[in-house]
């Protein structure tokens, strides 16, 4: 539905794009690095009259997200967007607005974080997020960053959620090359999809005086942590309606999970982000070569989308994990392999969990090293492996 | 003495995201058993100056429509007092009043 136009985008200028179509109100962002070309291009969209909204050129990261969550109470539909150190220095306000209950949509650039410093991807950024009760999306491409900070406003503003959200990709790999992307031809398509929300009743209204950001005292705190337990736990409900609305509208379908080549596979590989398109390329390779190997693509973050991964994962022998980020000294140094060895025993599944930590501050990882992990695995599941006690480094230098 | 145990609202009850939504509220939490201290007006040497007024940050100093008559025949029309149900204790229009006319007296309960 809607006329749509195809236009060479980076994942920043996709993120942009979305941000112009979701015609927000008001975007704050430090303009410096880790700032990445989407601010840019958002700033150009406003001064040639693409985009009326409030541009507000802040001094530090936390600024930025402090203004946005005053926007945000007043009722204002809010962009920002940040990278690596940035996304950190806006630790404490992600729990301020997320615990203030503002619809804030956040585009990450994700990327590896200092010392030694770093410009380039991975992601360790997003995953130090994890508690902050942001819904997380993870794109694999330019279209997925475009649709997905779309389908966020929807399933932020919504009365049943009332949460920010935040859509990563890879930073550099995905952030500053570029693919064709379809954008509405028409910022009305968009906002048919998703109506500029009606200001709630928590909203700063002159006439209607509240307070906002107030102290919760031992007997009160805990309740309100609670309705945001049952607020994330309802979203998933809700970006599951919020996908399905897009793909009957739009023709473009996306679920919490995207899976490739499972039929006949007995082993998969699950990854997210960029990577995805390394370990799908992997699997066709192997394909030809006669061996069938899944991919999973962990699309939703947060909430955790337990049910989705059980039904795939039960059929499965192992489950190849393949992390961007260390989780330094846990259980599992995988971020991701954690929650997945959860999700494996809370069904008591017999499924096989091998971690693998890869490509971390952006060390290249090809088809070549996925086929290696693949046969390593294969290896190991021989020799009865059925949980890595350490996660692997894939490719560091001993 | 009767003890009241007040049931709180539960996390539904609660408005979403902290919100105080009824502005003022603050006159249904009495905040008078904070005080250590306890500020007595002298009224016959205050000087009905409203300092104390000015710089309670409660606030917890009353102007009453009363007539005073001070030890030395002076009228006042207004008597300022202190509303002991929200004062702190903190001391500030102790320290404030230019005649030193409120004492400051340790409570004992």
């Amino acid at each position: 539905m809607g006329e749509w136009v195809r236009i060479p985008l980076s994942s920043n200028y996709a993120a942009a794009y979305a941000a112009k179509d979701a015609d927000v109100d008001v975007v704050a962002a430090y303009p410096i690095t880790p700032q990445t070309t989407v601010v840019e291009k958002i700033a150009e969209f406003i001064a040639n009259g693409e985009l009326q909204a409030e541009m507000i050129h802040v001094e530090s990261e936390h600024s930025a997200l402090s203004a946005c969550i005053g926007a945000a109470s007043a009722g204002a539909r809010v962009f920002t967007a940040t990278s690596a150190q940035g996304l950190e220095l806006m630790h404490e306000l992600l729990y301020i607005a997320s615990g203030l209950r503002l619809p804030i949509v956040m585009s990450i650039a994700s990327r590896a974080l200092s010392a030694p410093i770093s410009i380039w991807g991975d992601y360790s950024d997003v995953m130090a997020t994890r508690d902050s009760s942001w819904i997380t999306i993870i794109a694999s491409s330019a279209q997925e960053v475009y649709d997905s900070i779309i389908q966020a406003y929807k399933v932020a503003e919504n009365p049943d959620v009332l949460l920010p959200v935040m859509v990563a990709y890879d930073g550099f790999l995905m952030s500053h090359t570029y693919e064709p992307v379809y954008v509405a031809k028409d910022r009305s398509t968009i906002l048919e999809f998703v109506p500029k929300r009606k200001p709630l009743w928590n909203i700063l209204d002159p006439d209607k005086p509240i307070t906002v950001g107030a102290v919760g005292n031992p007997d009160w705190y805990y309740e309100f942590k609670y309705q945001q337990v049952v607020a994330i736990e309802n979203s998933l409900n809700i970006l599951k309606q919020v996908f399905e609305e897009f793909g009957k509208r739009f023709e473009r379908n996306y679920s919490f999970i995207e899976t490739y080549n499972m039929d006949g596979s007995d082993i998969a590989i699950l990854t997210y982000g960029g990577l995805y398109g390394t370990v799908t390329e992997a699997v066709d390779i192997m394909k030809k070569r006669g061996l069938d190997v899944g991919a999973i693509k962990l699309r939703v973050f947060r909430p955790w989308p337990t049910e989705e991964l059980i039904r795939i994962l039960k059929n499965l022998k192992a489950v190849i994990v393949i992390d961007r980020a260390i989780s330094f000294g846990a259980a599992l140094e995988g971020p991701i392999a954690m929650e997945v060895l959860a999700t494996i025993s809370k069904k008591s599944l017999d499924t096989a969990l091998h971690s693998y930590i890869a490509s971390v501050g952006q060390r290249a990882v090809t088809e070549e090293d996925v086929m290696a992990m693949v046969e390593n695995s294969t290896g190991l599941l021989k020799k009865g492996v059925s949980l890595t006690e350490k996660s692997i480094y894939w490719g560091v230098r001993q | 003495m009767t003890l009241q145990i007040k049931r709180l609202a539960s996390w539904r009850e609660v408005p979403v995201g902290g919100a105080i939504t009824q502005p003022g509220n603050s006159v249904n939490r009495p905040t008078g058993d904070w005080r250590v201290f306890k500020p007595i007006i002298n009224q016959d040497k205050c000087v009905r100056c409203y300092l104390c007024w000015v710089y309670c940050p409660e606030p917890a100093i009353k102007i009453i429509d009363r007539p005073y008559k001070t030890s030395s025949g002076r009228e006042w029309k207004i008597t300022f007092e202190v509303d002991y149900d929200y004062c702190k204790g903190c001391g500030i229009c102790v320290e404030e009043c230019p005649v030193k006319a409120i004492d400051f007296v340790e409570e004992v309960k």
